[in-house]
């Protein structure tokens, strides 16, 4: 067994309190993440997969709310912290990159703007120095000619450097853990693909540990060490990358692999899971997934517990494949 | 969400019923108009026929009885008219010019909005051209340039109303005429060459009256408020037919002597009908628009 | 950009021209302003002296191709009832319709933005749809029944405040202000707060909706994310936001609230433009209305400027004309 793991996050759950009822938006969700470790959280639009992201860095608002399970950081359970505590952790310790890079940089405000204020929110240094830091992450980012760019307004870059300048934000504290949500969907392939490996260059450099979540799992496959599905903000299965994707054992893991085209099976036709995903608004106890499974039998009513099939595989299933 | 079956009519009013503050306000709304259209029945006295009243029971604080016994609820004025059924009166008139040139600045300003968004071109940027310089100067100017050209009179102040009122909605019908003619159904009417008036009045007309309504609302309450503002500066109507607004004006010279009542009642029953209208107004909004839809 | 001065400068040369000619068409048809300045037992000589000296005897293009040509040296006219030109007594009054407006408008500023942030914060806590029944309230009460509200409470009946008058000035720079003495202050207390009352629901409302969308915008989210204090987010990243429609509306509300002091002044007897225009309509002093409103179309357009160049400097989008974008 390892060490304690940088962050480790136990039946977790958030909920919304909507007129219309109440929405488990994520309903018990456990993890772990090592130091400098790369997970992959993934599931469809809807899985509770961002709103996970969001609860560990405490970014929930209302009518949404952690009702149940831990989050514990470097051995201190961040759902106990008051605001100012975890305000400290947020953008320092841990910090989180979005979806689109045209919507994250503030329009008004200059990239230095933006970069310095990240850096004295939690250093009580000079300006000077936190513009240096801000260079400097500028830099590991590949960003050419900094101070240039330091001076520039978010509209005078593309997308993909948008995005950079947001790396760079995230990084320029030197944070233990990053939560990219699903940060290259809004670009270009080309520009995916180098935003990638440079988080992956940068996380390995540094020993950053990376949350990547995603809907992609072909992006799980080249970055991730681990992996954990998510389906109707309920834990799935995790485990390391290549066994699961090698060996699926929940049915709708199966089914999410088996529906990425693949170079093997080209000229096939592609797998679909049958159904659609259901409406969050009042689910019921039972594997969510059981309506839309061939494996499911009448035990599936009733919720599975999380078992350990394999060292270091965790899956929640009656029915797993074999 | 729970998939709903009702009639878009059932819908709209079940969501309009969701807040009870616009609900008062209509409630309240509706008091006013009854009281406006039935002010002749209701009132305790005609103001306006000088045989009913009498110089003796002239600024008479309210409560007081006059000599032959009646009392005056919310005092008189210094005519010796009974104060509320002057304010009954005044809603009449208040309503009536403020419906009157709102319906009439909306006819108006929905034909140009719609000739400019329908035909586009050189039409489009006068007539947007004349909106823009005159929606860039107050409401209140223009009408009171206008009223000193025209003189007195009920007609002459839904003149100045409408005139100030028909580019909000002509500017109103125009963007949103604009954005349905970009739409399918709009080309369609046209490949199966439906003739131009039908496709502007059958087609473009019925999905520009949410925002119209919506518009129109407030410019009933604007309305009201700036007649009361014109015929307090002594612009507006005539001292024969007292709006809210001129019974303010009578009593402000009574004011500084501690005769409240004439200004302050009648500003009550304004303050009241615009609210109510507002209330109604902001709920309208709330609903009609589709970017703040759940 | 200097081509766009120009254009911005020919443009509105040409509104105010226009202005100009329709003013002084709707001016000229008020009714016979002899008939109020000769005596009433004057005969037709007399009348007919009295109207020539007016120059009211020219057919009527002439007249305005004489006020035309006296405007461009900066002379509107002689006052009919004053006698003298017109447009020194408006700018005799002007400063103090320019202070009254300009205190509304700060008193509207320093407490709707604030209250609106509040209220666009907290949308559905008690003291969020309080301030927004308040603004409710403000939308809906009349101008000028709140000026007689003020003036029945606090100079009646507590005998607080003096109902009308400017009070006591001091001369800065040549121009004399009410808002450094004691005396002036208490004259302009109540003109300012009935004239800023509809302004500050109207910013209140700008402030409160402009605050809700921004928070959900992903960079408040993302700023959040970096740790900041939530004074910097809403303080910086909510409000540098925000303030660039807020600034837009305030520019276009300055002229309104210069307008509405009509009402204000006629009922404070505040010795500005406002009350002029007021009494000048009642007397048909017809050169004093159109000097009146050309100097008021004028201040619309120098407003407009200044809005337009504070606009571009608070969103960068419209100060690098969005061509150095690099997609």
């Amino acid at each position: 067994m390892r060490a304690a793991p940088l962050l480790a996050v136990d039946g977790l759950r958030m909920h919304f309190f909507t007129k219309a009822g109440v929405v488990k938006a994520v309903d018990g969700v456990s993890f772990t993440v090592g130091r400098g470790e790369i997970l992959g959280l993934v599931g469809e639009s809807g899985s509770g997969k961002s709103m996970t992201g969001y609860s560990i860095i405490g970014l929930v608002d209302p009518p949404g709310r952690i009702v149940g399970g831990s989050i514990v950081f470097d051995g201190q359970d961040l759902t106990r912290l008051d605001a100012a505590a975890w305000r400290a952790v947020r953008g320092n310790r841990i910090a989180m990159i979005f979806q689109d890079p045209m919507m994250t940089l503030n329009p008004v405000l200059r990239i230095d703007t933006q970069i310095v204020e990240a850096v004295r929110a939690h250093a009580d240094v000079s300006r000077e120095s936190a513009l240096a830091r801000a260079r400097e992450a500028l830099v590991r980012v590949g960003i050419a000619s900094p101070d240039e760019r330091l001076r520039a307004y978010p509209h005078q870059f593309s997308g993909g450097m948008r995005q950079r300048v947001a790396i760079a934000i995230a990084l320029v504290n030197g944070p233990d853990l990053i939560i990219a949500d699903e940060p290259t969907t809004a670009l270009d392939v080309t520009i995916q693909g180098q935003i990638l490996f440079e988080m992956q260059k940068v996380c390995r450099e540094s020993g950053t540990a990376l949350i990547w979540i995603t809907h992609d799992l072909s992006v799980v496959a080249g970055l991730a060490d681990e992996v954990c599905v998510m389906y109707a903000g309920r834990f799935v299965e995790s485990g390391p990358v290549a066994d699961v994707l090698d060996r699926p054992l929940h049915p709708y893991s199966r089914g999410l692999i088996e529906s990425v085209p693949s170079r093997n099976a080209r000229g096939q036709p592609l797998r679909q899971i049958p159904g659609m995903t259901p409406s969050l608004l009042g689910l019921g106890a039972g594997c969510p997934f059981r309506e839309r499974c061939a494996s499911a039998t009448a035990r599936c009513a009733e919720s599975p517990e999380v078992t350990e099939p394999a060292p270091g595989r965790r899956l929640r299933c009656f029915h797993p494949a074999h | 969400m729970a998939p709903r079956t009702e009639s878009p009519w059932a819908r709209f009013r079940a969501e309009f019923a969701e807040s009870r503050l616009a609900m008062a306000g209509l409630a309240l709304l509706v008091v006013i108009l009854a009281l406006g259209i039935l002010a002749p029945v209701i009132s305790p006295q005609n103001p306006y026929d000088l045989a009913q009243l009498d110089v003796m029971d002239s600024r008479l604080a309210p409560g007081e009885k006059s000599a032959d016994g009646r009392t005056y609820w919310l005092g008189t004025d210094d005519q010796g008219r009974d104060m509320l059924s002057g304010i009954f009166y005044g809603l009449r008139i208040s309503l009536g010019v403020g419906v009157a040139s709102t319906v009439f600045a909306l006819a108006i300003g929905l034909v140009f909005g719609l000739v400019a968004a329908y035909f586009g071109g050189w039409v489009d940027t006068i007539i947007m051209r004349v909106v823009d310089i005159q929606l860039s100067f107050p409401a209140i100017l223009i009408a009171l340039i206008l009223l000193a050209v025209l003189g007195q009179g009920v007609d002459k102040i839904v003149i100045a109303l409408v005139t100030v009122q028909w580019a909000y909605y002509a500017r109103t019908v125009r963007s949103s005429a604009l954005v349905e003619r970009q739409k399918e159904y709009v080309e369609a009417a046209r490949v199966l060459a439906l003739g131009q008036a039908r496709i502007v009045f059958r087609h473009l007309l019925p999905n520009c009256l949410p925002p119209l309504i919506v518009v129109a609302t407030v410019q009933v309450a604007h309305a009201i408020a700036l007649e009361a503002t014109l015929s307090f500066l002594g612009l507006g109507l005539p001292i024969t037919e007292p709006s809210l607004g001129l019974l303010i004006s009578n009593g402000f010279q009574y004011l500084l002597s501690g005769k409240y009542w004439i200004s302050f009642y009648p500003g009550v029953a304004l303050l009241l009908t615009i609210m109510a209208i507002n209330l109604v107004a902001d709920q309208l909004r709330d609903i009609l628009n589709p970017r703040l839809r759940k | 950009m200097l081509a766009y001065a120009i254009r911005r400068f020919g443009q509105s040369l040409f509104v105010l021209v226009l202005m100009s000619f329709i003013v002084f068409v709707g001016v000229y048809a008020i009714g016979n302003p002899v008939e109020l300045l000769v005596n009433p037992q004057a005969d037709e000589v007399e009348r007919a002296r009295a109207t020539a000296a007016l120059g009211l005897d020219k057919p009527f293009l002439e007249q305005y191709w004489v006020f035309l040509k006296g405007a461009a040296s900066g002379d509107l006219g002689r006052s009919f009832v004053y006698n003298v030109p017109a447009l020194d007594l408006i700018l005799d009054k002007l400063p103090a319709t320019i202070e009254l407006a300009f205190v509304a408008m700060v008193i509207a500023i320093a407490l709707g933005i604030p209250l609106g942030l509040v209220a666009g914060l907290k949308p559905d806590s008690a003291i969020g749809r309080g301030i927004m029944a308040g603004s409710i309230l403000g939308f809906s009460l009349p101008t000028f029944w709140v000026g007689l509200v003020l003036i029945m409470v606090f100079s009646v009946q507590l005998g607080w405040l003096p109902s009308n008058g400017r009070g006591d000035t001091l001369a800065v720079a040549g121009i004399p202000v009410s808002f450094l003495t004691a005396d002036g202050l208490a004259h302009i207390a109540m003109p300012a707060v009935n004239l800023a009352l509809f302004k500050l629901s109207l910013l209140i409302r700008l402030t409160r909706a402009g605050t809700r969308e921004a928070v959900l915008q992903d960079y408040v989210k993302f700023a959040r994310a970096k740790g900041l204090p939530q004074s910097r987010v809403i303080g910086v990243h909510v409000l540098k936001n925000i303030l660039i429609p807020i600034v837009t509306v305030i520019g276009l509300e300055l002229g309104s609230v210069i307008a509405f002091a009509i009402v204000t002044e006629s009922i404070f007897a505040w010795p500005g433009t406002g009350k002029l225009l007021i009494d000048s309509i009642n007397q048909l002093d017809r050169p004093v209305i159109v000097a009146y409103l050309l100097v008021i179309v004028t201040l619309f357009i120098v407003i407009n400027f200044v809005v337009d160049v504070l606009y571009s400097m608070l969103d960068p989008r419209v100060r690098l004309g969005g061509a150095a974008a690099s997609h």
